[in-house]
């Protein structure tokens, strides 16, 4: 039953997704040591992160090679959460704003 | 366990592929996820509600980061280490950072070897995998020392917005308690591998089912899961 239902790949691939891992790691870390600030700074970060997380989820965790149902069944429910970020960003800015208003500007009781 | 009712091929081509596969597979009045063991399906299935409670944690730390009129902590400067005379910038977390890579690599290798029926490689991988999550976990304590030294707390900190400790504390500690039980089990696969329970198929706690390598290719998807959550955690807390 093992083989018929296991991955087994070559042992190549897996050195190669480590080697970039590694680059990949080192690259955004290297945003933090050059000090780019701003958009690019935060591009950066978000660009090399998702590399990563590609990477891992593709490779080491053999998503590349599984039947479309369970790729699908596990990587579509996970977009919900950019509707929750959305709404706490909206959220958070409002209470910034607010704060702003009453706290620092003093205006407010 | 009979897996008679089960009309997946051996080969590919059997059941057809993309979207229509995906129709097929779900409507195909049995289990939907062709190729994988049920312990797989629901490691994933656990991995992905694992996903939704660590990204409710970065959300919430960006709501609270984002509503905060104090300044936000620099990341760079209280994750620093001072070594050979100079301040140098989150050198502890690049390499944490690189040791939980590391072990990945390590996790996937011995996946491989463990379907090759290599008990002592998989078995030596694994140890060395669980090692290297440890001393990730030691390194964690010694950077939680450090900053609950400088007086940093849930509460509040000496160095800007009081919700930087609350939100740190919360999202590094949960992750370090999966490293921390990654790390445990890891050691009890690396034990029932080198006993040779898959190959004979002893039955194991909790479920006293039949175990099989496919249990070394899930707690490897437990394991990249936790380096998974630490490019995120490194990439919105410590870099942002």
């Amino acid at each position: 039953m093992a083989s018929a239902e296991g991955q087994q790949h070559p042992l190549g691939i897996y050195f190669k997704i480590w080697g970039l891992l590694f680059i990949l790691s080192a690259m955004s870390y290297m945003v933090d040591i050059l000090e780019f600030q701003g958009y690019l700074r935060w591009s950066l970060i978000i660009i090399f992160m998702m590399l990563k997380a590609g990477l891992i989820v593709a490779v080491f965790m053999h998503m590349v090679w599984e039947r479309l149902a369970i790729v699908y069944a596990i990587l579509v429910p996970p977009l919900a959460l950019l509707v929750l970020m959305a709404l706490m960003a909206f959220e958070g800015d409002y209470t910034n704003f607010t704060r702003f208003l009453y706290f620092v500007n003093g205006s407010g009781g | 366990m009979t897996e008679a009712n089960v009309t997946h091929g051996a080969g590919p081509g059997d059941r057809p592929d993309g979207l229509q596969g995906v129709v097929a597979d779900f409507a195909s009045d049995q289990r939907a996820f062709k190729n994988v063991h049920w312990g797989k399906a629901m490691m994933w299935i656990f991995l992905l509600s694992d996903t939704f409670i660590f990204s409710t944690f970065l959300v919430s730390y960006m709501t609270v980061r984002m509503s905060t009129v104090v300044e936000w902590p620099i990341p760079s400067d209280v994750f620093a280490l001072h070594m050979f005379g100079a301040d140098i910038p989150l050198i502890l977390i690049a390499i944490m950072t690189f040791i939980l890579i590391t072990s990945s690599g390590t996790m996937a290798l011995a996946v491989n070897f463990g379907y090759r029926q290599n008990r002592k490689v998989t078995t030596l991988l694994l140890i060395i995998t669980a090692l290297l999550g440890a001393s990730f976990v030691g390194m964690q304590v010694f950077e939680w020392s450090k900053l609950i030294h400088e007086g940093v707390r849930p509460w509040g900190n000496p160095f800007g917005a009081p919700q930087f400790g609350a939100t740190f504390f919360m999202i590094t500690g949960f992750h370090g308690l999966h490293v921390s039980v990654g790390v445990l089990f890891l050691f009890i696969v690396a034990r029932k591998v080198w006993r040779g329970d898959y190959d004979v198929g002893r039955r194991g706690f909790f479920t006293s089912r039949k175990g099989t390598y496919d249990i070394v290719e899930s707690m490897g998807l437990y394991w990249h899961f936790v380096d998974l959550v630490w490019v995120f955690i490194f990439a919105f807390f410590y870099l942002w």
